[in-house]
């Protein structure tokens, strides 16, 4: 199946790439928008779901300024 | 003493890191996929852009089978000296506490930077120029270049990091471009034999090129505490 891995910086971390789009979206027009955060996606085929845990704690994610949060795509 | 100087696929800065440790001693490279740390006495793992930087800093280096090695090498209580990115996978590999962040300045930034001596009595700056705490000339000179070198720590891990007397080396006023946390530049874990600095002394060793030797003072100092100078 596929899975999908969305990482996010973690709360209260300040983001200044997120910062820096939140400033560009209203100099390109586009009001009332806040709370903009930047993160990463990873997808992959996996056969055995019960390792993709592992996998984002070891390598996909840094848990100690990271969150996580694993899809299955249909 | 023999430096063992790391070298990944994307490391630029081994090089200038192998001619610092030989002004020192002697010093040869290990490859990612070699386990045999050579003999080495310390290891420095260096800067640059291990695996491109992919997925995070430092985040693939840190599995190297090298890494293994001197992932025991440190257990072991050898001396281990991250240089940037080598900070970056020191902290990945959970040899260092805390994380580094992007540049709160959102730039790659290039400049010399003056740091602060926290702490003379760690195997890394024992060598660095004695002179009244908090005086000027506690200061080192050192250049720093860097997009994702902001230190980053939880508040109950910066508090155990400070009460221990973990932090080496802080950004002098003024300096701290990539908004780390308490002006850290330079940390070690508790036992004191694993140490990672931002800036990068290898490129502080001559004063005719850049006008500062003060990183050389991070190599003697690991010299010093090898050969037992150091009681």
């Amino acid at each position: 199946m596929r899975a999908r891995v969305l990482i996010r910086p973690k709360a209260g971390i300040l983001d200044p790439q997120g910062e820096a789009v939140e400033r560009a979206l209203p100099a390109l027009g586009f009001a009332g928008v806040a709370n903009v955060h930047i993160g990463r996606l990873v997808e992959l085929d996996v056969e055995d779901p019960s390792q993709n845990k592992e996998m984002c704690e070891k390598l996909l994610a840094n848990p100690l300024v990271e969150d996580y949060e694993i899809v299955i795509v249909e | 003493m023999k430096f063992g100087v790391l070298q990944f696929p994307g490391s630029c800065d081994e090089l200038d890191a192998l001619q610092a440790a030989r002004k020192v001693g002697d010093a040869e490279l290990i490859w990612h996929g070699d386990r045999d740390l050579k003999g080495a006495d310390a290891i420095v793992v260096p800067g640059g852009f291990s695996y491109g930087d992919y997925l995070r800093a430092g985040a693939i280096a840190r599995f190297a089978p090298a890494m293994e090695s001197v992932i025991s090498f440190a257990n072991g209580g050898g001396l281990v000296l991250g240089i940037c990115n080598g900070f970056q996978v020191l902290c990945e590999a959970r040899l260092l506490p805390g994380a580094l962040l992007g540049n709160t300045n959102r730039r790659f930034t290039f400049r010399q930077v003056e740091l602060e001596v926290a702490d003379h009595n760690t195997h890394f700056t024992r060598a660095c120029a004695a002179a009244v705490p908090g005086g000027a000339d506690e200061r080192l000179s050192i250049p720093a270049k860097h997009s994702w070198g902001r230190y980053y720590s939880s508040e109950e891990t910066l508090k155990g990091i400070e009460e221990n007397g973990q932090v080496v080396l802080r950004y002098a006023q003024g300096q701290n471009f990539n908004g780390s946390v308490a002006d850290i530049a330079g940390v070690r874990n508790e036992a004191g034999n694993v140490f990672g600095l931002m800036p990068h002394p290898e490129h502080a060793v001559e004063v005719l090129i850049g006008g500062s030797a003060d990183g050389l003072q991070i190599f003697e100092s690991m010299r010093l505490s090898v050969e037992g100078a150091y009681v």
